[in-house]
């Protein structure tokens, strides 16, 4: 990871923030933009979770990472504490890992 | 000064403690798989301690680490992080003051102290609600992303299971935003296009298509039936 990553990503994420708090402050914000904004998080954390469990590169695969991110979503369903949620998919991937 | 009792505070300090601990995991977790995944100790720290919004971080990195560019690294990151704009907007009432106050309160506007700060009831309240909790995950964040990052460097991440502490963490993180049927359809959408377009695209693409799904919102939310 480079510095460029880390410098470009700071500045921007700044920009966004301040862009609301300063610049438009208790302006109104464009209703449509809104509600464009506001869906944005369900869609891009739901393909990072695709990416992260069944992609390796640009081929689409089925591995250890299935079995750990499906006690994830089990765990966060019957409100699991977050700790244990994290510590358990980690283990239930190694676990598969280690015997297969 | 205040009139209420400094008692009343306390459910102000309370789940400010607690948001910061469950950061804290999340931090951890951030620092050990930044660092395997070609970052350093600094480049973390600067992470954590400059653009300070959670899920764009592991965003990056998740990016980075697939073998994906750093300008779509950068793109997708930034997609994610736009919420904060909607953040600002909603609590600035609140957080009026001079320049500097306000340049300074920006740094902090992200899930955590937003939901804090509009949960309270009095503008006092609100104003110490949402600096509170930005102290509270501010230390939390920085010190479990030193704490990961410095144990990262000596821990064989695949052998652990730890790249899965990404995916479990967002699966965390995107559980409370998908109450709503339009916010699930939105999600699962994203899902889909995001693994259709990946035999395709270069690595880091397919995040920054699936968030064209949330185009939808243009529209108005259909009403309830």
């Amino acid at each position: 990871m480079s510095w460029a990553v880390v410098i470009g990503l700071s500045v921007g994420a700044y920009l966004l923030k301040a862009l609301g708090l300063v610049v438009i402050g208790d302006r109104k914000f464009p209703p449509r933009y809104e509600g464009v904004i506001a869906l944005v998080p369900a869609a891009v954390l739901c393909a990072l979770i695709m990416k992260d469990t069944f992609t390796n590169g640009q081929e689409l695969v089925i591995d250890a990472r299935m079995a750990g991110v499906s006690l994830a979503v089990v765990g966060v369903w019957c409100r699991v504490p977050l700790w244990l949620v994290i510590v358990a998919s980690c283990a239930a991937t190694a676990l598969v890992r280690a015997v297969s | 000064m205040n009139d209420s009792p400094s008692t009343n505070n306390r459910d102000i300090y309370g789940p400010a403690l607690a948001l910061g601990f469950a950061v804290f995991v999340f931090a951890i977790s951030f620092g050990v798989v930044c660092v395997s995944a070609g970052g350093s100790v600094p480049k973390a720290m600067a992470m954590s301690l400059l653009v300070f919004t959670g899920a764009s971080q592991f965003s990056a990195v998740s990016v980075i680490a697939a073998g994906g560019t750093a300008a779509s690294a950068v793109t997708g990151a930034l997609i994610l992080a736009s919420r904060n704009a909607i953040y600002g907007v909603a609590i600035a009432p609140w957080l009026t003051g001079r320049l500097p106050y306000r340049l300074a309160a920006a740094q902090f506007t992200i899930d955590e102290t937003t939901g804090m700060t509009l949960a309270q009831d009095t503008p006092q309240r609100r104003r110490l609600a949402f600096w509170v909790t930005a102290a509270s995950i501010y230390v939390f964040w920085n010190v479990g992303t030193l704490i990961g990052a410095l144990a990262g460097s000596s821990i064989d991440t695949q052998k652990y299971g730890l790249d899965v502490a990404f995916p479990a963490a967002f699966v965390a993180m995107v559980a409370p935003l998908v109450r709503s049927h339009r916010a699930k359809r939105v999600g699962f959408a994203g899902a889909v296009v995001c693994l259709a377009t990946t035999p395709f695209l270069p690595i880091g693409l397919p995040i920054i298509v699936a968030s064209l799904v949330a185009l939808v919102g243009m529209r108005p939310e259909p009403v309830a039936r």
